[in-house]
């Protein structure tokens, strides 16, 4: 399992268990949580990829230090997903190139 | 245009216990997080702290974290903003940010920065595949989240940091295969390492990582021993099936704001890279912004309290507040950062400081 059910000191108070997608596939996760943490916990790790030679990329500081992690979201790019909230509904999508600005 | 009197930017202990006292003192304080909650580094911290009597020594840092935060919220005249990033500081001293998702912009009269730091990497074939992830991320993870990293874990750095992210890790049901550490020596504290020892974890210090491996995230490490040039030694690999490789060699201080705002900053090693030049009241070169914390040099948390309280006297009383005893506070706060970098533990430290502290005539310890 790679979500933790005991741990001897820490009690995880989660959220709601709500819907969303990652490249069009349905997902769950809890409300609140990063997306971040929501893709790794469903198993996903390659969150993006590098611009010139799309090597596979993951988060790396979770703190939204070093912008490793960028996605779109809801159609919005360069989101940092290691500090965005999980929401329901929320259309979570690899970003392809360097994303425009709205 | 959002007026305060004093604005303090990031929410961690050194940001906590400087709004503490700027309020205490009188003085409206605004507090700017990023993150959705306060406390810093200290919300992911299971284990027990050291530190100081005064400072909550054997509390574990969550605890920490819930005893400043109830001290925050009896004062009335500090006011807290979370999912509020500070983008900027402006020459004319306006600082601009992002609240909510919402660009705002605030005319402060007093800064104090405690952004604290981000971690460092390191340089080796494949290090950019998924899985290797830097420890603060690891503890992010498992310890805000509940989400387990992967399932068995190479731990770079044998540090007070790398050390405790293992005994974290097991806490959590991970497998933890090995720590290393390129320093012929164990850094962190012996009865860190001796914990992890007694649960069957192997360190090796004298080793780095020379290749990471995986398609499209990471399936096994490659480590080697360095001779005493720090040149890897043929013959000596070794080879761990892990999926998480968990980085933890130091940080280093976030001082953007810092650089962007004008203050003279050196790179100082001793205290993980570029730091601002500041009085020992942690004032900065620009007059009315001030510093504490893992900004100002990367410690530990409790410095970073004492800092945010000296900090916080500093601020109030550049806007006039008097304080009853200042001197005496003043003075225990200083005699409390004296004894916490004292001892061998602290020298490097203590010669950092040496190099970036602009010393008054004023005060002495
Ligand atoms: C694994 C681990 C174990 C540790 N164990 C110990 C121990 O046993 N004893 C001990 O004394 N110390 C320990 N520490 C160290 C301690 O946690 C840090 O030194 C301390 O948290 C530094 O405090 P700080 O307030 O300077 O920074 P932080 O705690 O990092 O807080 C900085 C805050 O600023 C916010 N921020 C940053 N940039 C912005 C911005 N632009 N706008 C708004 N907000 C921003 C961040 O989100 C963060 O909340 C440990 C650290 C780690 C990682
Ligand atoms: S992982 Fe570093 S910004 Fe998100």
């Amino acid at each position: 399992m790679v979500r933790i059910d005991k741990h001897p000191v820490l009690e995880f108070k989660r959220g709601k268990k709500i819907r969303f997608t990652f490249d069009g596939k349905e997902l769950e996760g809890y409300e609140g949580e990063s997306i971040a943490a929501a893709l790794h916990a469903a198993g996903i790790k390659v969150l993006t990829h590098s611009h010139e030679l799309k090597r596979p990329r993951g988060f790396y500081c979770a703190i939204g230090n070093c912008g490793q992690c960028i996605m779109e979201v809801n159609g919005v790019s360069n989101v940092r997903t290691c500090i965005e909230p999980l929401k329901e509904g929320m259309a979570v999508k690899t970003q392809e190139g360097k994303g425009g600005i709205l | 245009m959002k007026q305060v009197e004093i604005l303090v930017v990031g929410g961690g202990p050194a940001g906590l216990c400087a709004a503490i006292n700027a309020a205490q003192a009188g003085a409206k304080v605004l507090i700017l997080e990023r993150d959705e909650k306060l406390g810093g580094q200290l919300i992911k911290q299971t284990h027990m702290f050291f530190g100081s009597e005064k400072q909550h020594a054997s509390v574990r840092g969550i605890d920490i974290a819930r005893i400043l935060l109830d001290r925050i919220h009896e004062l009335e005249n500090i006011e807290i903003l979370v999912n509020a990033t500070v983008l900027a500081i402006y020459d004319d001293g306006v600082v601009n940010g992002e609240i909510d998702g919402k660009y705002v912009k605030i005319k402060p009269q007093k800064i104090i920065v405690s952004t604290g730091a981000s971690e460092k990497t390191l340089a080796f074939p494949n290090n950019d595949l998924p899985g290797i992830y830097g420890a603060g991320a690891v503890q992010t993870l498992m310890n805000v989240y509940g989400v387990k990293p992967g399932n068995s874990v190479l731990m770079l750095g044998a540090g007070n940091i790398g050390l405790i992210v293992s005994y974290q890790l097991m806490q959590a049901g991970v497998k933890v295969k090995a720590i290393l550490d390129a320093a012929p020596k164990i850094g962190g504290y012996l009865v860190h390492a001796s914990k992890v020892r007694r649960m069957g974890v192997p360190i090796y210090t004298g080793y780095t990582v020379k290749e990471a491996h995986g398609n499209d995230s990471l399936e096994r490490v490659t480590i080697v021993e360095l001779d005493e040039n720090w040149n890897q030694v043929d013959g000596t690999e070794m080879d761990f099936d892990v999926d998480v490789l968990c980085i933890s060699v130091g940080l280093s201080p976030l001082g953007e704001l810092l650089w962007q705002a004008g203050c003279e900053m050196k790179y100082v090693g001793q205290l993980g890279g570029f730091v601002p030049v500041r009085t020992e009241m942690l004032e900065t070169t620009v007059e009315g912004i001030f510093i504490a914390g893992d900004v100002c040099g990367v410690e530990e948390a409790t410095s970073a309290m004492v800092e945010g309280y000296l900090a916080g006297l500093a601020a109030a009383e550049s806007l006039g507040y008097e304080m009853e005893n200042l001197e005496e506070r003043r003075k225990d706060y200083l005699n409390q950062l004296e004894s916490l970098r004292s001892g061998h533990m602290g020298d490097s430290i203590r010669l950092g400081l040496d190099k970036v502290t602009v010393r008054s005539e004023v005060v002495k310890t």
